[in-house]
Formats: structure tokens, C-alpha cells, sequence
């Protein structure tokens, strides 16, 4: 029934992090609710929203660099972890 | 109204989730598998990796549809704002004449997509119809089918046409809800038209307009049908907007990585539009 | 200017946008009375040779009729599912504050401003897979892609604005939720209903793409019968006006149906 998705290995688990980070953070949340706040972006946000504005903004740079350069996507990979907890941590 | 924190509340919204997550979580997976694939049939395709975007990205006809894309809704926001808030302006403030025009103005929003390009390419045709033959007889030569500038022009007025009531109508119920006294002290002040316009109209207006600039963008930026009826995204391709050319990609050459890998371009444009405009509401709300 | 001067120069205004909003639908209206060979031959304001013909076409042949029937089947499928999902959805997002509901509320959202275009190739699969393409159910369920966001939407406006003491009172006269919520709840918030409705009608009605997509024969919605019919021999002009004609009719309907109430759902709004 499943046959019709394709599903190839590298985007079930780009999936399964996904959906573990989003159980992370759920868990996370109900242990120790975090409280809106601002930080470098303009508008005071949350935990959850950090993270969201971490996932959007990593899609971009990785289109960025397919569009504009030639190198590896493990470095656009990087540079979307390191932002992404940048992000979370002071944004 | 301050709302109670209670997680069990998942179990009413449970049903909606369930509900979108196979309605649009499933499809956006599956278009994810065919971006990294190519795809000869069933039980026969290849993992290529993110090819198809780097593909996609560089390709020139989907730049090209995307800059026309995006001068569209711009000229049709540039448009139907101000348009449809002149005609709430002017709309009577009650009674049955209010009802006739709600009613009138609700046409065209009801009627069919295909239809309303039906309309028009009936409408604005040189031989039969009135808009056309009537612009050949004041000398203009038009004739949408064969010249792009014509062509642009039908269309963009056949958006004029089908989505200014929209703003008018949202614009209408914004101005109903400001107090009769904000006028009267007005009047005391012997306010001109205009500032009666500029400082208490148009402040009231601005979350119904933030939210018609919203649904005027996101639905012209996805406009397939009324385009496609029409002119056929001719002539040549300057009609051609961005669902139009990711349909034929899809269904009409089934050339289906190009397609997923396109489709998520979009979306992620559209995801990022929608983001901000949603919180630009929300922050909005938090102000008042 | 004096004030009366001043307000009929607005009612001039008014009228003449709203007489150039009719004019193409007039067209419309006047070659659907018209012979093909008075389309044809010239330019005529009114039919010369008043026909009925183009609508006896439609009302006779199946593979014209039927189309509205199609339409119609899945239109209030459609509104049937949206409603019974999106009122509790609606009235958890009104009343409650619970993990992830601001996210949750924008992922529904931004279903609705997804482009049909993106979905139509996994519909088109995932509705072949589970057995049902060409079924009013598949069209049905598909629209929900759009229509579950906005009824949520429109509706936590109006349960918004319905106090909570009213519920708590309920409550304390021993209701219980569901019965509470259909009694006393749905009651209150009914123009708010009707609102939604107008607007879920409105949507699943106009949408070409998805239903032209997901259907071939047994369901086809009666906007893809008039693209198909318009290839055939030429273009009989008068039954596509006629058609058209037609498949504008249950628009104003509805619209008159809701029409005191439309302009409070733009008051909110949301659409």
C-alpha cells in the first residue's frame, strides 16, 4: 500500500529527525515550560518558535547553496546546526 | 478572555489533525521521496539526490515564471487594495440598498475559477464579445490571444474583476465596526474627508487589510485556473504563472522528480511568506 | 460640496463599479439565450432570437447534468466533514491553552496557502492506492486540504466571542460536554455556523484543479465537463454560456441565504 510514497532511506530519516526533535521538544516542554521571551530576533518568542524559524531558515541556506555554489551540503548541514542553536540558545 | 492551559484539549482538536495530517502530511512526504528520485514507473526509480533542486534552481523558464509570478501579485495587490477600500468607502452604511450591493459584490467571488476565465474569454473576445469588439471599435487594436501586453492586461483585469469585492466586502465589515461616536467627535472638530480617512478609517482598517493583503498574495501567487481558461498562458509564455508551469511539468510531461522537487521550492516560498504575515497578525493582536 | 451632494456622488460611484461588475455576467447571461448563429454573425445587446435551446441541452443530456449532480454530492460531503472536525477543533483553540496549539494553528493554516498544484500528483496516487479515484468521497476529503483550516479559522473567531461564564454555567447545570456543546454551545454561535458553511460552500464550489484531478468519469465535477466539452467540434458557445450560467445560480443561493450574516464573518476577519 506504501508502495506508491518511494520512500528512500535518506528522507525517512530526514523524517525520523523530524519527528524526534518535535518529540524532544514536546517532552522538554512539559518538563520545564519555558516563558516567551526576546532575544536578538525583533519579536519575543518561544522555545517553539525558535525552533521553527531554525527549520525554515535551514531550508534556505541548504537551497542557497544548491542554487548559487557547488560545495557539499554537509557544510550547509553544519552551518544550519550551528544557527539553528545559536537561534535557540540567544535568539 | 484569558484561556485555561489544559493538554487535554488534544482530544478535541485530535479529528482535524488526523484529518490534515493524511490530507497533507502523507502528500508532502511522498513529493519529498519523488524530489531525491528519478522516477520511470512504478517499482522503477533511482536515487539521485538533490539533482532535481539544483536543477530546479538554475532553471531558467521557472526563474522566469517566478519573477513574472511575483510582478503579477505585486500589481494585483498595487491594484485591489486600494480599489476595494475606495468601494467600501463609497457603499451605503445600511438597509436594503447595503444588502443588494453585499449581494451583488459576493457574485463573482462564487462563481467557478473555470468559469470566471470563461467569462472572460467570452467577454473579451475581438468577433463576440462586448468588452473586446467594443475597445476595436474605439480604435485600440487588443487582442489578447496574440499579443502578451494584451494578454497581461485581460488577465490582470479579470483578477480585478474576481477579487476587489473581496477587499471591498473585507474592508465594508472593518468600517461597520467603528463606533458612531469616532465620526460625531469628528465633526466637532470639523475634520476634512480626508483626515476623517487618514486617522480614524484607515488606523481601524488595518487588520482587515493585513489580512486581505494576505489572501490577495497567497491566492494570486497560486492562480492556475482562471489564467489557464483564458489565454492558456500564452502567448508564448508570458501568461504562464507559476502553478501553471509546475502543473505541466507534472501531469502534462509526468516528469515527476522535477515536479516534487519544484513543488517544495514553492511551498517553502509560500511557507515563508505565510509565516511572516502570520505573525506580523498575531504580533498585532498582542499590541492592541 | 453640501452633504447631500457629497453622498450621491458616492452612490454614483458605488453604482457604476457594481454595474461594471455585472456587465461580463450579463454577457454571459445574454449569449446563453442566443442562437450559435447570432453569436456568430454579429454583435447583439439583447437576443434577437430569444432561445431556450442552450439550456435544454444541459437539462436533457446526463453527461451535462449529471456534472451538477457531482458537484453538489461532494460540495456538501464536503461541508459535512469540515463542520463536525472543525467545531471542536475550533473551540479547543478558543478556549484552551495546551502544548504546541500556536504551532498547531499555523501548520492548519498554512495548509490553506499551500497551492493546490504542490498536492495534486501524491493526491492523485495516494487516492488511486486506497481504491478511490473517481469517487465523490476522494474530491471530498481532498478540499478538507483547505476548507478544515479556514472553518477553524472562522469559527474560533466566533466562539471567541461568546463569553465563558456561559459555559461554566452549563456546567453547572449539570450538562455534560457533549451534550453541552450541541444544546447549548452550537446554538449561540449558529450565525457563526452559517457563516463557515457559506464560506466552505464557496471554496469546495469554484475549485477546479483538485476536482478535475481526482475524478474521470463517475464524479466529475461539472467545471471539468465544460474544459472537456469546449475542445469538441469547435466551441458551442451558447451551452458554455448557458452551463455557466448555471453553475452560477447556487452562488447566489446560498449568498442570499447568508446574506445578513456575511458581512459579520468579514467582520471578523477570517476567511
Amino acid at each position: 500500500m506504501l508502495d506508491w510514497m518511494n520512500w528512500t532511506q535518506p528522507v525517512a530519516i530526514f523524517f525520523a529527525v523530524i519527528a524526534a526533535i518535535l518529540a524532544g521538544m514536546t517532552v522538554f516542554e512539559i518538563v520545564s515550560p519555558c516563558v516567551e521571551r526576546k532575544g536578538f530576533l525583533p519579536i519575543a518568542t518561544t522555545r517553539g518558535d525558535r525552533l521553527f524559524i531554525g527549520l525554515l531558515s535551514a531550508a534556505y541556506i541548504h537551497l542557497v547553496f544548491l542554487g548559487v555554489s557547488e560545495v557539499s551540503l554537509w557544510i550547509a548541514l553544519a552551518v544550519s546546526v550551528v544557527w539553528g542553536l545559536v537561534l535557540l540558545r540567544w535568539g | 478572555m484569558s484561556k485555561v492551559p489544559d493538554n487535554r484539549a488534544w482530544w478535541l482538536v485530535l479529528p482535524v489533525l488526523l484529518l490534515v495530517a493524511f490530507s497533507a502530511l502523507v502528500p508532502l512526504m511522498t513529493v519529498v521521496n519523488y524530489s531525491v528520485q528519478d522516477i520511470f514507473g512504478p517499482g522503477n526509480a533511482y536515487y539521485v539526490g538533490t539533482e532535481w533542486f539544483r536543477d530546479v534552481l538554475r532553471d531558467q523558464r521557472l526563474q522566469e515564471s517566478l519573477l513574472r509570478q511575483f510582478g503579477f501579485s505585486a500589481a494585483v495587490l498595487a491594484i485591489e487594495i486600494p480599489l476595494g477600500i475606495a468601494v467600501a468607502l463609497m457603499m451605503p452604511k445600511g438597509g436594503i440598498r447595503a444588502s443588494l450591493c453585499l449581494i451583488l459584490l459576493a457574485i463573482p467571488l462564487l462563481i467557478p475559477w473555470n468559469v470566471v476565465g470563461t467569462i472572460w474569454q467570452i467577454f473579451a473576445r475581438g468577433d463576440i464579445g462586448l468588452f473586446g469588439w467594443g475597445l476595436n471599435e474605439l480604435g485600440f487594436s487588443y487582442n489578447y490571444t496574440g499579443d502578451p501586453v494584451a494578454a497581461w492586461f485581460t488577465v490582470l483585469l479579470m483578477d480585478v474583476w474576481h477579487w476587489t469585492p473581496l477587499v471591498a466586502l473585507l474592508c465594508y465589515s472593518g468600517l461597520r465596526a467603528i463606533p458612531e461616536a469616532f465620526y460625531q467627535a469628528a465633526e466637532i472638530d470639523r475634520a476634512s474627508r480626508w483626515a476623517v480617512f487618514r486617522y480614524i478609517q484607515l488606523p481601524r482598517l488595518r487588520n482587515v487589510l493585513v489580512i486581505a493583503v494576505l489572501l490577495r498574495f497567497m491566492d494570486s501567487f497560486m492562480i492556475y485556473t482562471e489564467p489557464f481558461v483564458l489565454t492558456g498562458g500564452g502567448p508564448g509564455s508570458s501568461t504562464t504563472f507559476l502553478s501553471q508551469t509546475l502543473t505541466t511539468m507534472a501531469v502534462g510531461q509526468f516528469d515527476l522528480g522535477r515536479a516534487a522537487a519544484f513543488s517544495l521550492v514553492y511551498f517553502l516560498i509560500v511557507l515563508l511568506v505565510s509565516w511572516l504575515f502570520f505573525t506580523a497578525i498575531t504580533h498585532m493582536d498582542k499590541e492592541r | 460640496m453640501s452633504i447631500q451632494e457629497k453622498s450621491r456622488s458616492r452612490g454614483l460611484g458605488i453604482t457604476l463599479f457594481i454595474v461594471l461588475l455585472m456587465t461580463p455576467i450579463y454577457w454571459l447571461l445574454n449569449m446563453s439565450f442566443k442562437t450559435n448563429q447570432e453569436i456568430l454573425s454579429g454583435l447583439t445587446l439583447w437576443p434577437n432570437d430569444f432561445t431556450l435551446d442552450n439550456y435544454r441541452v444541459i437539462f436533457t443530456d446526463p453527461s451535462w447534468y449529471s456534472g451538477y449532480i457531482n458537484s453538489m454530492i461532494y460540495v456538501v460531503m464536503n461541508m459535512a466533514i469540515t463542520l463536525v472536525v472543525a467545531l471542536p477543533a475550533a473551540y479547543a483553540f478558543s478556549r484552551y491553552r495546551f502544548i504546541g496549539d500556536k504551532h498547531l494553528f499555523f501548520w492548519l493554516l498554512s495548509n490553506r496557502m499551500a497551492p493546490p498544484a504542490v498536492f495534486l500528483l501524491p493526491f492523485f496516487q495516494l487516492y488511486s492506492s486506497i481504491g478511490l479515484f473517481d469517487t465523490h468521497i476522494a474530491v471530498a476529503l481532498a478540499h478538507c486540504l483547505f476548507n478544515v483550516p479556514l472553518a477553524v479559522w472562522i469559527l474560533e473567531g466566533f466562539m471567541s466571542g461568546v463569553p465563558r461564564e456561559y459555559d461554566e454555567m452549563a456546567y453547572i447545570d449539570g450538562h455534560s460536554f457533549p451534550r453541552f456543546f450541541v444544546k447549548v454551545f452550537m446554538p449561540m454561535i449558529s450565525s457563526g455556523i452559517g457563516v463557515t458553511a457559506f464560506f466552505i460552500f464557496m471554496f469546495s464550489w469554484v475549485e477546479l484543479l483538485l476536482a478535475r484531478t481526482l475524478t474521470s468519469v463517475d464524479a466529475q465535477p461539472i467545471a471539468a465537463i465544460m474544459t472537456r466539452t469546449m475542445g469538441a467540434s469547435g466551441i458551442d458557445w451558447g451551452v458554455l454560456a448557458a452551463a455557466g450560467v448555471l453553475t452560477i445560480l447556487p452562488g447566489v443561493l446560498v449568498v442570499w441565504f447568508v446574506r445578513n450574516h456575511v458581512a459579520r464573518g468579514f467582520a471578523l476577519g477570517r476567511v
